[in-house]
């Protein structure tokens, strides 16, 4: 993401043509122009600033200082900025057991989620690409996963995929043959297709499932956003030299969408990783589920153990930030390269 | 001469395979919000005894679950019509409060040249990416301790701050496409700088700040974690994605009672989005195609 690059420029234009010093002052009006827009710029960003200051980044500061602290919501009010500082939060939580499989499963979970995501997005993208009457409220329909209240779709489909009256198990066993209802969400066995093992309990594939059908939209608004972008001389030119439609595909549309993928993939990634909702609603965090968002939760609500709870969260935001760059280092790499 | 059958093969292929893509996707979008519109009709026990009917029996259309869900709990209900106020309160309030502070801010991030400017973007922008949960633990436990967790208010404060950094980012990026010519024209006029973003500006800026508040808008109306942890103890408090998620953990309350709950929880917002779609797709994806 680059900041600011034509609002320099606008800036920069703004102040050029400001009449010519005309009074008796030694300053020129130009100065006193620029000085009053630094002030009038302080004026209006800073109640954001101030808000964005006391609701975020104080309360990040204290979630540091939580962390290294042994605080519970009983003995919340002795503990201050000065308290006894020590590491045992984090060497409990690390080693504590569970914290592991919690963390897999988040990258299981942000994975599949997101590959899930982009990939339906690409297919809904190109099933849409080309004109037809009534595509723009097709379009529309497609986000409407997106766009919907998270509490009221992840109803919707625990109730859809309910073993004893949901809809997707009658009609399993009634039109697919299943001998017993498959319960989606609940059922911990580890999912084998074609006898390999995955360690991926059914729970968790169901909801990988389920955060693929509610952000494909977003991924699919990107994509076509950018392929809209692609001229269509190029591909008309691939089909004069006789390149057939998945040639063009791979050849010249998706060399086009690979960077806008590859942005998707780390914004994707990033809100898969830190998402509470969807699994919380859902499973709750159990069988196989509980990713480290839901832990934190846990920690924090049900044990009120608020030093451990900070402890996890600030593991998981380091975890994050070391993954994306990673990312961000050997993207950027080879986009360069190609 | 095998190029051409396979050019051919493709095209057949494709050609099949598009069509029925493109239902397939709009079952899955569409079926689940239809499904929801059915139960919250269906008696219950229909439902149980006939699960897969995909449409409502002659004369089995019972609005009685409205009724149920909306009433007060003092006369039976579930209070629904109580949680709507709230999320209304909140949502509106976290919409008019945001574009208070967000407008001037987006202006100055986009026209004014000070100190700093750059670097406060790219921190609000941080905002969006980090961890909600993090977030949560300090607010949770300051707001525990100055006592106004379970009031409206202290939601609306979190909501603001959360919601402001993505505001100024959408907003700025449409403050940057009206040309500054227009604002010169009414300094040379005499217009003060706060004149010139006031009648210059402001209005041709009026598209934008009605599609970002129909976005916040949403935001504030679907969002459940923060207001699971200030206000899950005040029931008469709750919003009505809460009031939907605390209802349905139980088994006292029919699933079909809590499908009409879910259909007065999406509704205004599928209305929202239809309305405004054609601007709010151009405002999600207005800041990716320049990066």
């Amino acid at each position: 993401m680059t900041t600011g690059g034509p609002a320099g420029q606008t800036a920069t234009a703004l102040e050029a043509p400001t009449p010519a010093p005309q009074g008796r002052r030694s300053r020129p009006v130009k100065g006193s122009r620029a000085r009053d827009d630094r002030r009038t710029g302080y004026l209006l960003i800073s109640p954001t600033v101030i808000i964005v200051f006391a609701m975020v980044v104080l309360p990040i500061l204290w979630t540091v200082s939580l962390a290294f602290q042994h605080v519970r919501l009983i003995n919340l009010r002795q503990t201050g900025v000065i308290g006894d500082y020590s590491l045992d939060n984090f060497t409990n939580v690390l080693t504590s057991p569970g914290f592991v499989d919690a963390l897999v499963t988040t990258l299981v979970y942000s994975v599949g989620g997101t590959a899930c995501a982009i990939g339906l997005g690409l297919v809904a993208a190109l099933a849409l690409r080309r004109p037809f009457r009534g595509r723009g409220l097709v379009r529309a329909c497609m986000l409407l996963p997106y766009v919907a209240p998270v509490v009221a779709a992840t109803f919707v489909w625990t109730t859809m995929l309910n073993p004893q009256f949901g809809v997707v198990n009658h009609y399993g066993a009634s039109l697919l043959g299943w001998d017993d209802p498959i319960a989606f969400l609940s059922s911990s066995d580890p999912i084998s297709p074609f006898g390999i093992d995955l360690h991926i309990s059914m729970s968790l594939f169901t909801v990988v499932l389920f955060e693929g059908w509610r952000s494909f939209p977003f991924a699919f608004l990107f994509i076509t956003a950018r392929m809209q972008a692609i001229p269509e001389s190029l591909e008309e030119a691939g089909t004069v030299d006789g390149a057939t439609p998945s040639q063009r595909f791979f050849h010249i549309v998706l060399p086009q969408l690979l960077p806008t993928i590859a942005v998707l993939t780390v914004l994707r990634f990033i809100w898969t990783f830190n998402n509470f909702d969807d699994i919380y609603l859902l499973t709750g965090g159990a069988s196989g589920t509980q990713v480290v968002a839901v832990r934190v939760y846990d920690y924090l609500i049900n044990r009120s153990d608020i030093g451990a709870a900070a402890a996890q969260a600030l593991v998981l935001a380091a975890i994050l930030a070391v993954l994306v760059t990673v990312y961000l280092k050997f993207f950027g790499r080879s986009e360069d390269v190609a | 001469m095998s190029a051409f059958n396979r050019d051919a093969v493709e095209r057949r292929v494709l050609g099949a395979l598009r069509p029925l893509v493109i239902v397939l996707l709009l079952v899955i979008c569409l079926f689940p919000f239809y499904y929801m519109a059915l139960l919250s009709f269906r008696p219950l026990d229909a439902v149980i005894q006939d699960p897969g009917a995909l449409w409502p029996k002659a004369g089995e259309i019972d609005l009685g679950t409205y009724r149920d869900v909306l009433a007060s709990t003092d006369d039976g209900g579930q209070g629904f019509l109580n949680f709507i106020k709230n999320s209304f309160i909140v949502a509106i309030g976290t919409v008019v409060l945001t574009l208070l502070v967000a407008i001037p801010g987006a202006y100055a991030v986009s026209r004014l040249d000070f100190f700093g400017r750059r670097q406060i973007s790219a921190v609000f922008l941080g905002v969006y990416f980090f961890p909600a949960i993090l977030l949560a633990i300090p607010l949770f436990v300051f707001f525990t301790r100055i006592g106004q967790r379970g009031t409206l208010v202290g939601l609306l404060v979190v909501y603001v701050a959360q919601v402001a950094a993505v505001s100024i980012y959408m907003l700025r990026n449409y403050f940057d496409t009206i040309p500054a010519s227009l604002e010169e024209a009414a300094a040379i006029d005499g217009c003060t700088r706060l004149q010139a973003m006031r009648h210059v500006s402001l209005p041709l800026a009026m598209p934008a700040i009605a599609s970002n508040a129909l976005f916040i808008f949403m935001i504030a109306w679907n969002e459940f974690l923060f207001a699971l942890l200030f206000l899950l103890e005040k029931r008469p408090n709750w919003t009505v994605s809460l009031g939907l998620s605390q209802l349905s953990g139980g088994i006292e309350v029919p699933t079909t009672v809590l499908m009409a709950g879910s259909v007065i929880l999406t509704v205004p917002i599928i209305a929202l989005f239809f309305l405004s779609e054609r601007w709010l797709a151009g405002g999600l994806t207005a800041g990716a195609e320049k990066g």
